[in-house]
Parts: C-alpha cells; structure tokens; sequence
C-alpha cells in the first residue's frame, strides 16, 4: 500500500481500518438509518443506555415535540429527532399524520423522525485531532474511543463537523457512540439496531448497506417521494463518506445536520505550512528589531 | 375549541422567518468545553514566551543583559504558567502526562504538546541559569534551543483553533498564524519595555509596535474576509474583547513611539501593547464560542457550497433543483396561524378516531391529493416548525407510535 497524504486526511477512501495499519480484518461495518420507517419510538435511545450503561441525560421537557434529549451529547448516544410539519407528504408512507387546520382537506401535519447517531466518519476529524490516542479506528473501521486513555483534553468536541462528541459534566472524559464495539467482537449486531421494531436502523457490512439504501431510495423516488435522498452515503463528500448514514425526507439541517460537513484536517497541511512560514517570520522579525537598531 | 384550549395553545409569534433551516435553531456543533481564563490566557503566555526566548537570545548577543535577562524570565514564565493553565484546563488532570503518549502531526495539541514540554524545560532552564549565574554554557544551549522553538510556540496556537470544524476559526485559517505571531511580538515587546532599562529597550520597542502593527491589520483582514462569520468578532462579548484590543494595541503603538526615552511612559505603553495582546487572544476564542453556538455559520455556509455542487452536477432524481428558496416562507406566515389555532383539538380527536386500517384507507384516499406533490412541488414550508425559532408549548397529543409503518 503506498502512502497518501491526502487519502489519509480527506477524500474517497475505500479501507479505513487498512488504512489505519490492520492486516487481515473484517468488512467495515456501519448504520444505514432509514428515518422514512422511522416511528418515533426512541427503542434505540433505551437499548443505547441500558446496553452501554450510559448515564441520565436530563429529564427536562424542552418543548420540541417527542424530543426531550435535544440532540447527541456525551451522555446520549442515539437521539431521536423530531420535526412537525405543516405539508402534506408526497405520497404516503404511513407514516403517523393527521389532517388538521381549517380546511382538513388541504393542510396536513408530517412528522419527520430520525435517529440520529455518531457518523464514524471515513476521515474522523475526532480522531485526527485526538493528541493522547483515545479515539481509535477499529478493526471494524468505526471509531471509538477508550476511558481510561481520555485526559479530557476536549479537543475532539469542536472538532466535530457533526457535534456529536462530548465532555461529560462531572466526568471529564470524551464520550460517543462506540457502534458498541463489545457487541461487534461477539458477532452481535449493536444494541439500537437489535431494538428498532421497524427497522429503521439497519446494521451491517457498508458495501451491502449502500446497495440496499440505493434500492430504496430508487424505490421511494419511484412512488414520488423526490424528497428522499441519502446523508454520509457519498464516499466523495467532505468526509469521505459515513460509517453510520440516512435517508431523509428533507434537507440535513431539517434533522439538525449539517448540509455539507467537511472533516476540518483536510485543510491541516496548508495550515502547517502557513504556520511555520510566519513562525520563520517571527524570528525574522525579531532579528529586524535589532538589526534596525544598528544603523 | 374550549376558551381554556385558547389560552393555552400559544399564538403564532410573527418574526422576521430566519433564511435557513435548522432544528429549533439550536447549533449544529458543539461548544468548546475549553475554560475561560484558561485557554485564552495560555494562547497569550504562551505567544509571550516563544517570542521572549526569541528576542532574549538576540538580546543576550547584542550585549544587552538585562532585556534579555526580563525576556528569558518571560519565556520561563509563560511556559511554566503556559503549562499549568493547560493541565488545569483537562477534564481529567491528573492523566495530563497521557499528552506524551504518541506524537501525532495531525494533531496539533499533540505537535504543541510537543514544542511546549521542550521549549518549557529549556526556558526554565535558561532562565534559571541567568538569574543565578549557574552553568553559563548549558544556560546558553537552553536558551539556544528555546530560541529555536519560540517561533512555533507563537503560531502553532493558531493552527489548533483553526483545525476544528467552528466556522470562525476554521474560516479564518489563513490571517490566525500571523494575528497570532503579531500578538505574541507585541507582548514580548511590552514586556521587554516594562521590564528592561531605557537604554536597551530600543529592539523591544520597534518589536511591540511592528507586533501591535501586524495584530491590528491581520484581525481586520481576517474580520472583512469572513464575511458574515466575521460578525462573531465584531458582536457580543468578543467585540468587546477585540475593541479593548485595538484601543489597547493602539495606545501601546503612540506611546512606544512617543515615550520611548521616558521610562513611566514606556512602562505604560509596554503594559498596553500586553493587554492589547492578551484582549485580542480572548477576543479571538470568544468568536470562536459564538460562532460554534450559531447554527447560521454552518447551514448557511454548508448550504450554499452543497447548492452550488447541486447546480455544477445535479444527481439523478435530486429534487434540490425546484424547491424554492427558503426565504418565502415569510410571505406564507398568516396561513401558520390559522393552523396552530386549530391543531390543538383536531389532532387530539382524528388520533383518538384513528385506527390501523386507517393507514390503507388513507394511503389510497390521500394519494390523488399528494400527487401535485409528487410532480416536483414543493409542499408549502409556512408553518414547518423546523425552519423558525424554537417554539416552545407547541403541544400535539399525538402518539407517534400510533400510525402504521409501510417498511
């Protein structure tokens, strides 16, 4: 294998985990979350915690529909988003919906739900940055990372694109989504994906989700739905593809994704090298002050 | 709907509709969990002490002791200070020594773990060795090798703001080494004036206002090209922090130029041209925390380069090309409020009525109606709760798990 700078930063990258320095290793395994099925019921959100042991994360009402967890955090894992729409859907998916306003006829609510989970980022910005090697790539290609490396450094956080990592209060350490690592050495497929009752998320080798998201968003695009289309399935986008993607039915930033992330250590070597030209223009800066002083 | 149903579904409030979406306008990234003081305060030792082990060895070989005996204890200083914010700032501290577990070029809190364990160690040294006239030659070697590693103490700093996903730091990639590099000369330059005799004090001074000079210019460089990311350094807590600084920075300028030949006034000036410094530092990563709180700078940015991709090589089937702009969704908002009124009772009651045979009936029923949909339309987004402010209150007694499921 020869070595890319560029591969390895950003860009289309088919083996992560060989990337990484595995021999011989599994198919790279991720989440294809298909939110058109998706009915709100947040098993995964509860399969997550209890699975992963991961602590409360509040018990506050906020006022944003079912959505009492907000979003992913360093003490929730899998979120389910709620959006409430005021439009009728294309073609009809089943999907909870009822008529309302004055003219039932025409205005019609549409919910929109959608798990949302750590992308395992084919170029994870987390993991680039992470200084102590808390965040690793594991055989699988996900990405993970270890509690009893963690500093809590927090450099991970603002390096997400997604703002999925986090500190947790109280604890110090960095905490996400592991695509429950332990259940994936056993042959188990993780804990949400093993709950979901509808299959909205669905668990599996990449190569083989990809087909099959392929298939239904070809097979929703066929029954009208032009709304539909794939989030992270795109090996050529700013983070050369996820591990964990969707299917949505709106826009990214809708669900409270962002529409076009891209993995912030693409632009590293450029910023080394303008670093250590103006480094070398510090000191020559300096030197100038004394020279100056001799005439 | 009963009077007391009224009260309690709230009216829709008329605002100014926001031109992007997002999910109850809250962010999309998170904020960094990175202290204030600690982590501005050591961008501003930390910029100090590279450029005062810089400007101490060239002071020390131009025959002025005691500018460079006030730098080597600045550099000594700022690092080991440097050093102590840093643990500090760890959520857990007592594991700080795992920093030194791997070096790692993509990571530059790993690089910089890496320059500032070194560079603090031999500016300690160095300074240790001038200030009590022990081992002259392995001072010398100490202050030589921080010398060496004072120009990257000033810029690597940079590099680790701008290598994150927050918009105002990422974006400003380009100016933050050189806004940085001029600030850390300005507080070296201070320094040395604060601390120095008037008469060696003339290389610090031409440093603190060429540093003052270029901090001054690079940030208003920097805040222009950002466009709208820019606005985070010009509002809220950072504006205040980055006007402190230019007045700062600016006095600093007048009166080292001016008073270079009166110690109070370039004491003055010195202590300004620091301030100016550490100001523009926590200016700088307050913008930063803005910036990561607002979810604009990313969807609109995100958004506009995904739609000119769109537009370069439309996929097959993308129905990105005919929705409409988002801003007309404030010309809808008189129908939003009809809808709100109503939803309270209406949804309450179909659900109640709802049955799983309801979900073939109604997919037949329904499908005439979505087919002007269906055709490319875009259904109208007036009353899409997603695309306004977060509206708190907004109650459908709905149990989503009561519709059926078309896998």
């Amino acid at each position: 294998m020869t070595f890319d700078l560029d591969a390895r930063l950003a860009g289309p990258l088919q083996d992560p985990a060989g990337e990484a320095g595995y021999g011989p290793h599994p198919p790279r395994m991720g989440f294809f979350t298909d939110t058109s099925v998706c009915i709100g019921c947040k098993a995964c959100e509860v399969a997550c915690k209890e699975w992963n042991a991961v602590p409360e994360d509040g018990l506050q009402l906020t006022g944003m529909s079912h959505d009492n967890t907000g979003g992913l955090g360093a003490s929730t894992w899998r979120h389910v988003a709620f959006v409430e729409q005021t439009a009728p859907p294309p073609v009809d998916l089943g999907m909870p919906s009822v008529p309302q306003g004055a003219d039932e006829g025409e205005r019609e609510m549409r919910w929109l739900m959608a798990s949302d989970v750590c992308k395992h980022c084919t170029h994870a910005a987390c993991l680039d940055v992470c200084p102590t090697g808390t965040l690793f790539r594991t055989e699988f290609g996900t990405v993970v990372a270890q509690e009893d490396i963690c500093n809590g450094c927090g450099y991970c956080v603002p390096a997400c694109p997604y703002g999925v990592i986090d500190i947790r209060p109280g604890d110090g350490r960095a905490w996400k989504c592991t695509l429950c690592y332990d259940r994936l050495g056993a042959g188990q497929e993780p804990a949400c994906a093993k709950a979901c009752p509808t299959d909205s998320i669905q668990y599996g080798p990449l190569d083989e989700l990809r087909e099959r998201a392929d298939a239904r968003l070809a097979e929703l695009h066929d029954r009208g739905v032009a709304q539909a289309r794939l989030y992270g399935r795109d090996p050529a986008d700013g983070v050369g593809g996820d591990g964990a993607f969707f299917l949505l039915l709106d826009r990214p930033e809708v669900y409270g994704l962002p529409p076009d992330p891209v993995v912030t250590t693409r632009d590293l070597p450029a910023m080394w090298k303008r670093a250590a030209l103006t480094a070398a223009g510090v000191v020559a800066a300096v030197v100038a002050a004394f020279v100056g002083g001799r005439r | 709907m009963s009077p007391r149903e009224k009260t309690r579904v709230p009216a829709a409030t008329v605002e100014a509709a926001p031109d992007f979406a997002s999910y109850y306008g809250r962010p999309i990234l998170k904020q960094p969990t990175w202290k204030v003081p600690d982590v501005p305060l050591y961008l501003f030792s930390g910029g100090l002490a590279g450029a005062s082990a810089v400007l101490a060895e060239l002071a020390a070989r131009t025959g002025r002791p005691s500018l460079s005996r006030v730098a080597r204890l600045g550099a000594a200083g700022g690092a080991v200070a440097g050093a102590g914010l840093l643990v500090h700032d760890l959520g857990r501290p007592a594991r700080f020594l795992h920093m030194l577990r791997m070096l790692k070029p993509t990571s530059p809190l790993s690089v910089g773990t890496w320059i500032l364990s070194p560079f603090s160690a031999l500016g300690v040294a160095a300074a240790a060795s001038a200030v009590t006239g022990i081992a002259p030659p392995l001072g010398r070697v100490a202050g030589l090798g921080a010398a060496a590693l004072g120009g990257p103490m000033t810029t690597y700093t940079a590099v680790l703001l701008s290598n994150t996903a927050i918009p105002a730091w990422h974006e400003a990639r380009r100016e933050m080494p050189i806004v940085f590099a001029g600030s850390a000369l300005a507080a070296a330059g201070g320094l040395g004036m604060l601390g120095a005799p008037i008469r060696e004090i003339g290389p610090a001074v031409r440093l603190g206002v060429l540093g003052a000079a270029v901090e001054l210019t690079a940030t208003a460089v920097l805040e222009r090209r950002l466009g709208f990311i820019g606005e985070h350094y010009r509002r809220g807590r950072a504006g205040v922090w980055m006007r402190a600084a230019r007045a700062s920075s600016a006095a600093g300028i007048l009166g080292a130029l001016l008073g270079r030949r009166h110690r109070p006034v370039a004491v003055a000036a010195g202590a300004a041209l620091l301030a100016g410094s550490a100001a523009t530092r926590f200016g700088v990563f307050e913008a930063g925390r803005a910036s990561a709180a607002d979810p604009r700078d990313v969807i609109v940015r995100q958004r506009a380069r995904d739609e000119r991709r769109q537009a370069a090589s439309p996929a097959p089937g993308a129905a990105e090309t005919s929705e409409p702009r988002m801003g007309r969704a404030s010309a809808r908002l008189p129908g939003r409020g009809a809808g709100e009124g109503a939803e309270g009772t209406s949804a309450e009651l179909s659900v109640l009525s709802s049955s799983p045979t309801d979900d073939d009936g109604g997919g037949t029923a329904k499908g005439g109606r979505h087919a002007a949909t269906a055709s490319g339309v875009d259904p109208p987004r007036a009353a899409d709760p997603a695309r306004g402010r977060p509206r708190c209150g907004r109650r459908v007694r709905q149990h989503p798990a009561r519709g059926g499921i078309a896998p």
